[in-house]
Parts: C-alpha cells; sequence; structure tokens
C-alpha cells in the first residue's frame, strides 16, 4: 500500500485522496446489505410505528388522523394498565431470582475440578431449548392427570390432595418464574462465569494472604470486581422481562381471569385480537420509551457509583 | 490429616450439590423425552413404551413434516443471511473508512434497545403493503435484521483481531478486497462466524413471535407456532401425549447443535465481556 512514498507531495496527496474515496466506495458497498436491513426493516417499521401511533389504524381498511386519542385511551385500558404493574413485579420478582441462582452456580461452577465442564452443559441445556418448548413442557408437567410433579410434591409430603399450578393467580405467577429460572439460569450462570474468570488469580491469593474469609472475599472482592458482569445481568434480564411475552401467553395464556397478562401480551391483544394496530403502535412506543429510560438508569445509577 | 479430611469433605459436598442440582436441571427434560415414548397414550391404551404419540404428531394439523420443513426454511436462510450480512458488514466496519460507519454500528446496536412487537406490528402493515404476509422468507429476513447487532458486533471484532499484514499480501498478489476476504480472512474469521451461525440457528428456529405475528396461515405454520396451537386444543382436545413428542423433535437439533458446539456459545460471552 505505501508503495508510492517517493512521489512528489503533490501528486501524493492526489493519490492519497483517491486510496481514500475507492475505500470509502469499497466500504460503503461491503457494509450496504448490513444498511439495507437495518433502514428498511428497523428504522423504517420504528418511524411507522410513530406514525401509526398518531392515527386510527384498523387491521383492515384505511387510517385516519386522530393523534393524541390513541395516547389517551391508554390510560383507559385497563388491561394494559395492570398489566404495567404485573409486568413491574415479574420483572422485579425474576432479576432478583436470576442473579441470586445464577451467580450460585457461577461460583460453584468456577473451580477446577475434574468432571465440571459436565455440571455447566447440565445446568446450561435448558437454555438451547426455546422459551416456547419450555413453556409447553412445564405446562404438561404441571397437569395434574399427566404430569408427575403433583405426585412428587405429594410425596414429599409438601401438598395434600390435588395441587393447581396454575389455577390461581399467585400460582400461576409462581410457576411461571419457576419455569423461565429453569430455562435462563444457566444462560446467566455463564455470562457471570465469563466475568469472574476474567478476576486475575492473583487477587484472591493475596485476599488469601491477608486472611480474609470466603464471605469476606466474596463481598469485598469477587462482587465489586464483577460489577460490570452484573450490570450486563441487570439489562439483560430486566430488559428480557419487562418484554415477556412467550412465558405467560404459551404457559398460562393470561390466566386464570387476565391475571398473569404482561405489557406486551396486552399490546399484542389490542392489535391482533381487537384489530387496532393504532393503539397497539402508541403502546408499543410507551413500552419502548420507557424500556429505554430504566436501562440507561441503570446505567447511569452504576456508572455513579463506580467513580466515588 | 485433618486438612486431609477437611478437603476430602468439601470435595464431597462440592460433588453432591452439583450432582443434585443437575439432576434438577435435567430432570424436565428427560421426563419430555422419557413420556414421550411410555404410558398409554404412547402405546395405545397398553403400558410400556410405543410409537404412537410420534404418529399421532405426525399427522396433526398439516403434518409434522410440514411444520419441520417450514422451520428448516427459516433457520437455513436466516442463518446464511445473517452470515451473510454480518460477514460483509462486520469486515466494513474493521478494515475501512467511509461516511456513516459509526451511524451504522450504533444503528445496529440500537435494534438491541427496541422491543421486538414494537417493531412487528409496523412491518406487518408494511409486508401486507407489498403482499410478502404469510411468507417464510420475510419472517427469516426479520430475523436476520435482529441477529445483526450480535453478528455485527463480533464480526468486526473478529475482523480487527486479525494483523493488516495478512490481506496487504493478498491485495499485492493483486486480489481484490474480496478475493482477499474469501481466499485469505474468512478461514481466520471462521471460529466467530461459527459463533454468529450458532446463535442464528438456535434464534430462528425457536422464534415464536414473529412467526406468531406474521404467518396466518395453517399450512406456513413453524414448529413452535404448531406445537403452541396444539396446546391451546385449537383442533380438538389437548393432546398431551403428542405435545411432549413435539417438543422432543424441536428440542433435539437444538440441544445436539449445543453439546457439540458448546464452547463457541461460550465464545460469545467471552469476546462481549473481553471487549466491553
Amino acid at each position: 500500500m505505501s508503495t508510492i512514498t517517493s512521489a512528489p507531495r503533490s501528486r501524493r496527496s492526489d493519490g492519497a485522496r483517491r486510496r481514500a474515496r475507492t475505500e470509502a466506495t469499497s466500504g460503503l458497498l461491503f457494509s450496504l446489505p448490513a444498511i439495507l436491513f437495518v433502514v428498511v426493516l428497523f428504522i423504517v417499521p420504528l418511524v411507522l410505528a410513530a406514525w401509526m401511533s398518531l392515527n386510527d389504524w384498523p387491521l383492515i381498511g384505511d387510517p385516519s388522523f386522530n393523534a393524541p386519542d390513541n395516547y389517551v385511551a391508554i390510560s383507559n385500558n385497563k388491561l394494559f394498565m395492570d398489566s404495567v404493574l404485573f409486568t413491574l413485579k415479574y420483572t422485579a420478582v425474576v432479576t432478583v431470582i436470576f442473579l441470586a441462582v445464577a451467580l450460585g452456580l457461577a461460583l460453584l461452577v468456577q473451580s477446577t475440578r475434574p468432571g465440571v465442564g459436565l455440571f455447566r452443559t447440565a445446568f446450561l441445556l435448558p437454555a438451547a431449548v426455546g422459551v416456547a418448548s419450555s413453556a409447553l413442557l412445564f405446562y404438561a408437567m404441571y397437569n395434574n392427570d399427566y404430569g408427575p410433579l403433583d405426585d412428587v410434591l405429594r410425596a414429599l409430603g409438601l401438598i395434600s390432595g390435588d395441587a393447581d399450578f396454575l389455577g390461581t393467580p399467585n400460582a400461576a405467577f409462581a410457576s411461571t418464574v419457576l419455569m423461565v429460572t429453569w430455562r435462563f439460569a444457566g444462560f446467566y450462570m455463564i455470562v457471570l462465569l465469563t466475568g469472574l474468570q476474567a478476576i486475575p488469580v492473583e487477587v484472591y491469593e493475596a485476599s488469601r494472604m491477608d486472611g480474609a474469609s470466603w464471605w469476606q472475599t466474596l463481598r469485598l472482592i469477587t462482587l465489586p470486581l464483577l460489577k460490570p458482569t452484573i450490570l450486563l445481568v441487570l439489562v439483560l434480564s430486566v430488559t428480557g422481562s419487562l418484554l415477556a411475552f412467550e412465558p405467560f401467553y404459551v404457559l398460562t395464556a393470561g390466566g386464570p381471569s387476565n391475571s398473569t397478562v404482561t405489557m406486551v401480551i396486552a399490546m399484542f391483544r389490542e392489535a391482533f385480537t381487537l384489530f387496532d394496530l393504532g393503539s397497539a403502535a402508541a403502546i408499543a412506543m410507551v413500552i419502548l420509551v420507557a424500556l429505554v429510560a430504566i436501562n440507561l438508569g441503570q446505567m447511569y445509577a452504576f456508572r455513579d457509583k463506580d467513580k466515588k | 490429616m485433618t486438612g486431609n479430611l477437611v478437603k476430602r469433605l468439601r470435595g464431597v459436598s462440592f460433588y453432591s450439590t452439583n450432582v443434585v442440582l443437575a439432576v434438577l436441571f435435567l430432570s424436565p427434560l428427560v421426563w419430555s423425552f422419557y413420556s414421550s415414548v411410555h404410558g398409554p397414550r404412547a402405546t395405545g391404551g397398553k403400558g410400556g413404551f410405543g410409537p404412537d404419540n410420534y404418529i399421532r404428531l405426525a399427522e396433526y394439523g398439516a403434518g409434522l413434516g410440514r411444520y419441520t420443513w417450514n422451520t428448516s426454511v427459516v433457520t437455513v436462510l436466516t442463518v446464511i443471511g445473517t452470515l451473510l450480512v454480518t460477514v460483509l458488514g462486520g469486515y466494513a466496519l474493521a478494515r475501512f473508512q467511509f461516511p456513516g460507519k459509526n451511524l451504522l454500528f450504533i444503528g445496529a446496536l440500537a435494534i438491541l434497545m427496541v422491543p421486538h412487537p414494537t417493531i412487528l406490528v409496523p412491518l406487518y402493515t408494511m409486508l401486507n403493503w407489498v403482499g410478502l404476509q404469510n411468507s417464510l422468507v420475510s419472517v427469516a429476513l426479520v430475523l436476520v435484521m435482529f441477529q445483526l447487532p450480535f453478528g455485527l458486533f463480533m464480526m468486526r471484532n473478529a475482523f480487527e483481531a486479525l494483523p493488516k499484514e495478512l490481506e496487504e499480501a493478498a491485495l499485492l498478489d493483486g486480489c481484490g478486497n474480496l478475493g482477499a476476504l474469501r481466499r485469505v480472512l474468512l478461514p481466520a474469521v471462521t471460529p466467530a462466524m461459527v459463533t454468529v451461525g450458532m446463535f442464528a440457528f438456535l434464534a430462528s428456529w425457536n422464534e415464536f413471535l414473529t412467526p406468531l405475528i406474521f404467518l396466518t396461515e395453517g399450512r406456513n405454520f413453524t414448529l413452535p407456532i404448531a406445537l403452541v396451537s396444539l396446546r391451546s386444543g385449537e383442533m380438538g382436545t389437548v393432546d398431551l401425549g403428542a405435545l411432549q413428542a413435539g417438543i422432543v423433535v424441536a428440542a433435539i437439533p437444538c440441544l445436539l447443535m449445543f453439546t457439540l458446539l458448546q464452547r463457541h456459545y461460550v465464545r460469545g460471552f467471552t469476546a462481549g465481556a473481553v471487549r466491553g
């Protein structure tokens, strides 16, 4: 590339300009498919979603401008307003559980003992099964006639009589939390494990020399150094749970009596049961803004403490 | 002596904790495989093992073959499309200066921040405009878009990690940029391509929401959609036996790919953790 260093100054800068131009052309050509995908399938739909939210937009028929009716209607939409509280509760509960379980598993399989790889695989394997399939699998397990779970609980003496895993709001909620923990714990374990393995061994050795106990090492060394990874887990878990759809849509179908309807299920029903795409788009925009705000807030909270 | 004993006790408690947990994590999968071939529904009334669940599943709706074929079409198109777009795009991002470069990267990462349903509803409308509703190709196109943030990020890092001399030698030998990419660079970034391809495979094989919104005709359903419609008993009462068989059929390709390529799955996270 640098073979013309002996050329006169003006010609060299000419050549450099030409090279920069061909480089820009090649770069644009190579990234053209990616640009097309981002623009046509992401940016245009995003703008269209914003526009749809300002219109009365039936599934079939002509749209008409009606802003801000769709947004005003949100506050009267009981299904969605209830779903906001429910989704927040679900997000808080599963995020705490994911963090605790995944951290426990990651600390457990951080060891270098023989056979530890097999245990990692065992914990991670559910993450390969689709969320919809996992929900169906647990749906069958929770079925009293077909599934083994009620028999197991009865044999352990934990319940008497018939179990009702999906019949009451609380049971349906807990059953779904158990299912997603099974499905996602291994995934978050691996995320945390990569963070744990990035901590140099010397740090642990130094803390052992200082006579720190296991608990002190965890609290004063491991967790602070793991902060960036924990933030990643928080962002992933909060985002995923706020947008939860499959677990409840498949496992509980939003029931019993709409007690487990998440925000995305409420939006989905607005669009494809009530055929009101404009209102669905307005809800989608609200979810989008809330999600970005929450994630920025989390990152800000974590960054702030780091500086002190 | 006591030190030895403590060490041994720690080993015992380590392994017993792990074994108990591993059993808890694996038992739902094992039960699913077992109950898909065992019990009265699997044998047609008798005890023991039998294939009846799979036979009923094969005839369910438009047929298991049809659903598996649809899922495979979506998956193959998504994996090929993702690799094509992210290899070219990652190469461009790592090696070329061009206007809008940073904008493209930020735009692709922004896909992560936006809830899928937010773009799926307008996309559904757009597909109706161009007459592409109810098509497997449009599902695959959208799934490629969802893979872009991770894929572009991985491939850009993979190309950046290669020494510049590698393609300069090829360019001096008279290869064009594309020739250098194909002959010299691609072999060097194969591990990253395996990781990106594997994520695209798992995501598209298991994707639920996109085909649920886009596909309205039973003949075009993918496996997850067909199984969920089986669960809701849309075509009669819920057949939990056939459902188990369906879960097994849907899970086996993922479990196989996962066990074979686990290292690459973990690599995806390491890359993210190191490069931030």
